[in-house]
């Protein structure tokens, strides 16, 4: 009898089969795909609206404001499954007081906390003016004091709005962008180095680990992006058509700007995805060639085992399908939607399998290990890394974004142009 | 002089390069190499297992479970046997119930029985942490609380340990694994414990046998180095440039 004190991580949703080491566990399960797909995310949407701010891409300004606050809210979140998953929650602080610099996950703190601090300031450079604006407001308003006294803290005493500070600004925004660009690229490919330096794994050591993460991180970002911002358009032109009927020009101008942000948007996608899957196409085609020791149990994984999630889910439904359904002729909004929200999924699909997947086969190379996740979940254990811990990130985001943009507003410029 | 920006960064560089050259001068030791310039330098553990001598009877998982508090019924262990058996076809058919704890008693593998005259060939494998010279997992760890000692064997700090298991995905040998009651990376020790004290691993003193031996590889003396120096031995995966230090006799190509 195993007292109920003993806690043996990984047993309840591990089977094995065939001969596996006894030690042997899926030990990094599924709050370790969500880690790389929400890094993935906040370093795509930071991109996306770099885009803008540093390629002066202008057709993707409205975009670009709501990406940026976007990755602000996604930034804590991408952080949040690892400290689900450690075993030690408490020390999580760790790698930061005592960093052991040979290990990849050492530089995570570090290389986070630079990232943060660059999407913070950029953000405080885009909205500076809005703060000051709106301590201006606000003043002698009844009832908005501690949102005034917040707004005070915003500015951190910089008050000054005439045209020459505003040009520093914009340079500040666009410097901070710049520079943003290849931290947000670290930051993802750093996930991916995680994973391509593990030698001891055969399905995840190769150096183009971190280019593929990098890449599928800007499609999900990308993705991500456009998503959010079709529901939320279509969440407005509703309200304004229940206010002023259906063929009120602002409806027609809602959707106009929205088309055309999307058009152009979808463009970078295509570009970002046909690279991701050239790359990930690669990967595979060498290791078939090649044909080292482990190609024997990976092509058993590959082509046996995970057909249904590697080809048919995240390659084919994933990949394949949004790539003809963005390019067919006469582009719907409800298609880009649909197309993006199957994206999104072979972005994580693709996660799942190289984390899950790294772990299907012993490293005896002699047998095979089955991930079940928890549905339902009956001790904390089966909750943080089961269905619930991935409910808890997945609108972590949303209800941050909620808050973040009561500050700055990210999506009023369209009634601004109306 | 006027304190500008220019000015001070200019300072500040130069000063910085005037405090860094003469510091350059002194050559920079490792913790290790200063240790073994002391003392100490002259010890470094390393494990013989004889497959040729192993009958799988289970008393080594036994002894290393009660010497080192791994819960008696959970499927995890420090050190574990497997069994190999090779049939006419050219298979080979690999299992190690409960890590060998209670023996191999039955001729079933996995429910299954294989027919005697089928077999070609049959063998145990006991298997531990290889203590490595270039570990993995000390590499990986991201806050140093699994480290190496001066005398060759890899602990882990159960003060220290985060739990994120990169250890455990690094090792290729799968010796490392959650300890089930402190919820940190855990791992064979070579039973530093005892070691220290002069008295041999749990494991080794348990075996009836002899097929495991611990000793000093840098004492000539030694009757483990004077094996490793003498006979045929083989490591197990050296393909992953950890250099394992617990040494195999009678290897079968077909060991994973």
């Amino acid at each position: 009898m195993i007292e109920p004190s003993v806690y043996v991580h990984g047993l309840e949703w591990t089977t094995k089969e065939l001969f596996t080491y006894p030690n042997e566990f899926i030990t990094w399960s599924i709050q370790i795909v969500m880690y790389p797909y929400m890094t993935g995310l906040v370093a795509g949407a930071f991109v996306l609206s770099s885009l803008y701010h540093v390629f002066g891409q202008k057709d993707l300004k409205d975009l670009a404001r709501f990406s940026l606050v976007f990755s602000l809210a996604l930034l804590p979140v991408a952080a949040m499954p690892l400290l689900l998953h450690l075993q030690q929650p408490l020390r999580a602080m760790h790698p930061l007081f005592t960093p052991h610099f040979t290990s990849a996950i050492s530089a995570f703190g570090i290389v986070f906390s630079t990232y943060g601090l660059i999407v913070l300031s950029e953000i405080w450079f885009v909205y500076r003016k809005h703060f000051v604006d709106q301590v201006h407001e606000l003043k002698g308003i009844k009832g908005s004091k501690l949102k005034r006294m917040i707004f005070i803290i915003l500015t951190m005493g910089a008050m000054d709005i005439s045209e020459a500070a505003l040009a520093k600004d914009k340079k500040a925004v666009t410097i901070m962008a710049a520079i943003g660009i290849p931290v947000a690229c670290f930051l993802h490919g750093y996930a991916g180095f995680i994973f391509g330096s593990v030698k001891a794994n055969a399905l995840w050591m190769s150096p183009l680990m971190p280019v593929i993460f990098i890449m599928s991180a800007v499609v999900s970002g990308i993705a991500l992006c456009m998503l959010t911002y079709i529901l939320i358009m279509e969440f407005k032109k509703i309200k304004a058509a229940i206010a002023r009927g259906m063929g009120d020009t602002s409806v027609q101008a809602i959707k106009g700007i929205e088309m055309e942000v999307i058009t152009k948007a979808t463009r970078y996608l295509i570009i970002f995805l046909v690279a991701a899957i050239s790359l990930e196409i690669l990967d595979l085609i060498f290791r078939g060639y090649t044909a080292m020791k482990s190609w024997d149990i990976l092509r058993s994984v590959m082509y046996g085992k995970d057909f249904v999630d590697i080809f048919m889910l995240q390659y084919g439904i994933g990949n394949l399908l949004p790539f003809i359904m963005l390019l067919w002729p006469k582009r719907t909004l409800r298609r880009v939607a649909i197309a993006t929200t199957l994206i999104l999924f072979g972005v994580f699909m693709m996660r799942w399998n190289v984390v899950i997947g790294g772990q299907a086969f012993s490293l005896s190379f002699a047998g095979f290990m089955h991930y079940h996740m928890p549905i339902i979940p009956h001790n904390w254990e089966t909750f943080k890394e089961g269905l619930g811990g991935v409910i808890l990130v997945i609108i972590s985001p949303y209800a941050l974004f909620w808050v973040i943009n009561k500050f700055t507003p990210s999506l009023g410029t369209v009634e601004e142009k109306i | 002089m006027k304190c500008s920006r220019r000015n001070f960064l200019k300072k500040s560089l130069s000063g910085a390069v005037a405090a860094g050259l003469p510091l350059a001068a002194f050559k920079f030791l490792s913790p290790r190499e200063a240790h073994a310039a002391v003392k100490e330098a002259n010890l470094r553990w390393a494990f013989i297992v004889d497959t040729r001598k192993c009958v799988g009877c289970g008393l080594c998982v036994k002894a290393c479970k009660k010497e080192n508090e791994i819960p008696y019924d959970v499927p995890l262990t420090r050190t574990w046997i497997e069994r190999y058996i090779v049939t006419k076809d050219g298979k080979t058919t690999i299992d190690t119930p409960k890590g060998g704890r209670d023996g191999f008693t039955s001729k079933k593998v996995r429910g299954e029985e294989i027919p005697d005259d089928q077999i070609t060939k049959a063998f145990f494998v006991p298997k531990l942490c290889n203590q490595c010279d270039n570990p993995a997992c000390v590499q990986v760890c991201p806050v140093g609380a699994t480290y190496q000692t001066a005398d060759g064997v890899t602990l882990v700090d159960r003060k220290w340990c985060i739990g994120c298991g990169y250890c455990i995905m690094a090792c290729p040998y799968g010796a490392r694994f959650f300890h089930p009651v402190y919820r940190v990376a855990e791992k064979c020790t070579f039973c530093y414990h005892r070691i220290k004290k002069g008295m041999k691993t749990a494991c080794v003193d348990a075996c009836p046998f002899g097929a495991r031996q611990i000793g000093n590889i840098k004492d000539i003396n030694d009757p483990v180095a004077h094996t490793i120096l003498t006979e045929r031995v083989a490591v197990l995966k050296d393909e992953y440039g950890t250099k394992p230090q617990v040494f195999y006799l009678g290897l079968d190509e077909r060991v994973r």
